[in-house]
């Protein structure tokens, strides 16, 4: 953390924070004129279409280009052969050096979708057609698709170089587990499985890049969300980092974790550079689903919990395997975020932690909204609930015993991280009051009584935010991240104007209004006349990306640490100017006068002074009126002790889902009737930003739930590779919610804001699966798999009613 | 291979005739010929809703159609929703006052789904809106800010 001197005091008010106001971004999207990756227009711009693999696992034994190549308007058709030889594989996130991965497949294939060959042509139809004209001969080889299969010894290996399947396992042990398991009164298992989905933006990945010889200078536009993005993309390439520019004002058409195209990008700047051409790739939907590598955990839990009479929860053991697919960038450390909250908001002295990351053959696995917390939130939650069952407790009770208390803050977790604040039992208060609790209950008993399946659920969960990158030292001994910062530059101009820059893309967070508010707030200056503006990485401070619910801690702490210096730095000239020290001036709205009342001077007064005359500027003081600040992660730079205890995320919001499902009983279709969140992410800087993105979050989580699921087929085939397999939630399915607001500033930031971009995702899943199950419970039916699909839950329904009849018909 | 065919289309009021590839869509077409960037591609196989313009007041999926389909005909996009000048329409104000986007992707498909009901049903119920809006999918934002966007739009038409 930087020294800005605290100006501020503590802001007990805010004028622009927390207020409802209009974001910068929505005009321009709301007509039609934002710029995503699609829109970047070059002249001679060529295009690409991909081949891909059909087989799950197979050797490429003949591959002729020369029929597509010989084609009007094809330029090139790449193979795996030319392109792995002249460039660097791509990074793999554990210690893993020989599962190498590169854009295109050479010599074998290791998953159904996997890009053997790349075209480019004048346009996308005639690549297409170029496609088609590739001659190729496979040999298909032994391929596994289960994750408990590719553990067993013998089970064909996905990278035989490495040696094995698994990429990732440890033993995590935190605090007194086995004596709390022994000591406990009772303990129980459950098994749970989370299913592949994904985030599924409606705009697909996009990469546009040009060379220019003249300079050695490697232009891209893309729908990026992507930490060191700039950086990996040119240590593929084999240029030094300052001969890749990457243009961050492209506007990403949703990510929520997914746009990491490095593989997309390196491929299309290779090709940029030997054609001498700007090349766009835009993948389709079908590239996207199979071989765009961006879907979601795919993990099984075993859970076992210790607890006693009184529902006291002593200890957890979690064993937590997740099928990464064929290759591994990110995807393992989505299996680390969690050991920073996983005891969940509970008081749970001791853990056992054991996560297994395994390689198959099947499509790649990246980073999704939440990292691995949500699943793991799922499973959490599915124990209380369980443990609820087992005693005969109610559920809301169980967790209330449990539950941090707000006296108990900062409060340090079994492995290592501290949870800054939070006020758990009020906000689930607050939910069941907005829910209307004893009502819902009533709704539920009557739906009952008159046959139907109703069912309430309960879910409380955290949302770590401000990511530190700090799984990847956990997961790599030799990585040692111990940064991960953001930054911002504020300048204001010759006619006083303010412009924030920032220094990465935005996929609908709305950046641009946070920046502006913070510095507004810090400034007291009209938000609405700040301008935000998106640096490229070559212009950009160091800075990371909006991952891990962190922009409005690390890009609103570092606007407002930028403003702060403005702002000391008018008093300077001020006091100067006023013939007295700082300390007997005050700075309001923009001017600095003397406290003691008489002469100030007015904003475009210290503007003046600042950008055109030297000789009224205290001594030192460079001439213009800008700043920068780099903002380290709050509570980040340290490395984990031996046994894997770290300070993991350094803010955690909480939020308390309740909801009413009902069941048709004659085919298994749930619907959400009533859906209820209460939310406390600290201060929020834009209500409006924060309400949505948690509606968001809460329509994902009702999709990972219910609906959302890539399907392989036993031959290793995707079998839901289109939005008409894939079935994402519309207005029909996503029910009108309720959000209750509560604010428990954290100690640790600007404006005491915590994260808020992974809202509601990461409660909805765990809350609509325990509705779900409350419904069935009434037939001694439950389904611990997501998504709980109307043929899933239909199946549950009929076993128990056999069940049911032959236990009727059998005398005791 | 590659043959033209003449069409003669008239999109946001403005009469464009010319030669076009048989095979090129209709979302291409405004997109690539026009540089109306404001119809956007989800998944061009007529899901995603993101692709949404009017052909002569309907809402139609513009990465169903060929170009040539809509010869003769009226096509209006996202941007011949706006005012002269480029700035926002009435409904798309609604839109910005409560918020009703995020990343901005599905929005003209949302908007122009959001007019044509409009354009039937003054003051539509919770339901009505849902339901027209459920051709259009939008991972932002739940939907629930974009019902209160079309509510809101409706109101202020009906005070």
């Amino acid at each position: 953390m930087g020294s800005v001197p605290d100006l501020l005091g503590v802001l007990a008010t805010f004028r622009y924070i927390g207020k409802k106001r209009r974001t910068k971004e929505d005009p321009r999207f709301v007509t039609g004129r934002g710029r995503y990756v699609a829109d970047v227009a070059l002249p001679g711009l060529k295009h690409v279409a991909l081949l891909s693999s059909p087989h799950a696992s197979a050797l490429i034994q003949r591959l002729d280009t020369r029929k597509a190549l010989a084609l009007p308007g094809v330029h090139c058709v790449l193979t795996g052969e030319e392109f792995c030889a002249a460039t660097e594989p791509l990074p793999v996130g554990v210690d893993a050096p020989l599962v190498k991965r590169w854009s295109l497949a050479r010599g074998c294939v290791r998953y159904a979708g996997e890009w053997v060959a790349a075209v480019v042509a004048d346009s996308r139809a005639l690549a297409e057609d170029a496609v088609e004209a590739i001659e190729i001969e496979y040999a298909p080889t032994d391929y596994v698709t289960d994750p408990e299969q590719a553990l067993l010894p013998g089970a064909p290996l996905v990278h035989p170089e490495h040696g094995s399947n698994v990429l990732y396992r440890r033993k995590f042990v935190w605090g007194p587990m086995e004596e709390d398991f022994a000591r406990a009164q009772h303990r129980l298992a459950l098994k749970l499985r989370w299913a592949r989905s994904a985030t599924v933006p409606i705009e697909t990945f996009g990469v546009v890049a040009q060379w220019h010889p003249g300079t050695g200078l490697l232009d891209v536009w893309a729908s990026i969300q992507m930490p060191k993005f700039p950086d990996q993309t040119a240590r593929a390439l084999r240029l030094p980092g300052n001969a890749v520019r990457v243009h961050f004002d492209v506007d990403v058409g949703g990510s929520y974790g997914v746009k990491r195209g490095l593989k997309h990008t390196v491929l299309v700047g290779y090709l940029a550079k030997k054609l001498g051409m700007p090349v766009r790739l835009i993948e389709d939907r079908l590239e996207n689903m199979r071989g765009g590598d961006m879907h979601g955990p795919d993990r099984s839990f075993d859970v076992q919990a210790a607890f006693d009479a009184d529902g006291t929860i002593r200890s957890l053991k979690i064993r937590a395997l997740d099928d990464v697919g064929a290759y591994a960038g990110r995807s393992p450390l989505q299996l680390g975020k969690p050991v920073g909250a996983i005891v969940g908001p509970y008081r749970i002295g001791s853990v056992e932690y054991e996560p297994i990351s395994v390689l198959t053959h099947k499509t790649a696995q990246e980073a999704v909204r939440g990292f691995g917390q949500s699943p793991t939130n799922y499973a959490i939650e599915s124990t209380l609930d369980a443990v609820a069952s087992y005693l005969g407790m109610d559920r809301i009770e169980l967790r209330r015993k449990n539950l941090i208390r707000r006296e108990q803050f900062p409060y340090l977790i079994p492995s290592g991280t501290t949870y800054d604040s939070g006020d758990y039992h009020t906000v689930l208060d607050k939910a069941l009051a907005a829910a209307d609790y004893p009502r819902l209950l009533q709704q539920r008993d009557a739906a009952r009584k008159a046959g139907r399946l109703a069912g309430i659920g309960i879910s409380t969960c955290l949302e770590p935010s401000g990511g530190n990158s700090a799984f990847e030292p956990l997961f790599n001994p030799k990585n040692e991240t111990t940064t991960w910062m953001d930054s911002c530059l504020v300048r204001v101009d010759l006619s006083g104007a303010i412009t924030g820059v920032m220094n990465t893309s935005t996929s609908g967070q709305g950046h641009e209004t946070l920046v502006a508010t913070c510095i507004a707030e810090v400034l007291e200056r009209d938000p609405a006349g700040i301008r935000v503006v998106h640096a490229d990485s070559l212009t950009a401070l160091p800075s990371n990306s909006p991952v891990g619910s962190r922009m409005a801690i690390m890009l609103g702490g570092a606007a407002a640490g930028a403003a702060k210096k403005i702002r000391a730095a008018l008093v300077r000239i001020g006091a100067k100017n006023l013939d007295c020290g700082v300390e007997e001036v005050e700075y309001h709205e923009g001017s600095v006068r003397r406290k003691s009342g008489g002469r100030g001077l007015s904003w475009d007064q210290l503007v003046e002074i600042a950008h055109r005359k030297f000789h009224l500027l205290p001594h030192g003081m460079e001439p213009g009126l800008q700043a920068k600040f780099v903002w380290e992660v709050p509570t980040g730079g340290m490395l984990p002790t031996p046994d894997g205890r770290i300070q993991m995320y350094p803010c955690f919001s909480f939020e308390a889902h309740i909801v009413l499902a009902e069941i048709d009983p004659a085919t298994g279709q749930p619907r959400l009737a009533r859906y209820t969140c209460g939310h406390d992410c600290g201060t929020m800087i834009n209500p409006d930003i924060v309400h949505g993105m948690t509606y968001g979050g809460i329509a994902h989580g009702i999709g990972a739930a219910l609906y959302e699921k890539f399907a392989f087929s036993d031959n290793g085939q995707l079998a839901s590779q289109t939005l008409m397999d894939y079935l994402m939630p519309s207005a029909m399915e996503v029910p009108s919610v309720k959000i209750v607001d509560h604010c428990t500033p954290s100690p640790l930031t600007e404006f005491g804001q915590k994260g808020s971009g992974e809202a509601g995702y990461l409660g909805a899943p765990a809350a609509i699966a325990s509705a779900i199950n409350d419904a069935l419970a009434p037939l001694g039916a439950a389904v611990h798999e997501l998504p709980m699909t109307a043929p899933a839950i239909w199946q549950q329904i009929q076993q128990a009613k056999r069940r049911r009849s032959c236990a009727e018909s059998s005398p005791d | 291979m590659t043959v033209s065919i003449v069409v003669e289309i008239t999109v946001n009021r403005t009469r464009w005739r010319g030669s076009i590839e048989p095979r090129t869509t209709l979302a291409d077409f405004l997109r690539e010929h026009l540089g109306l960037t404001g119809t956007h591609v989800g998944c061009e196989h007529g899901v995603c809703g993101a692709c949404s313009i009017l052909l002569d007041g309907v809402p139609v999926r513009s990465c169903l159609m060929y170009a040539a389909q809509a010869d003769g005909c009226a096509v209006t996009t996202i941007e011949g929703l706006s005012r002269e000048d480029g700035t926002p329409g009435a409904l798309q104000d609604a839109f910005c006052e409560t918020h009703a986007l995020q990343c901005g992707y599905c929005t003209p498909g949302m908007v122009i789904a959001a007019h044509a009901l409009l354009q039937e049903n003054a003051a539509p119920s919770d339901g009505e809106i849902r339901e027209a809006l459920s051709g259009n999918l939008c991972r932002c934002t739940g939907y629930v800010q974009i019902v209160e966007a079309v509510q809101l739009a409706a109101a202020r038409k009906e005070g």
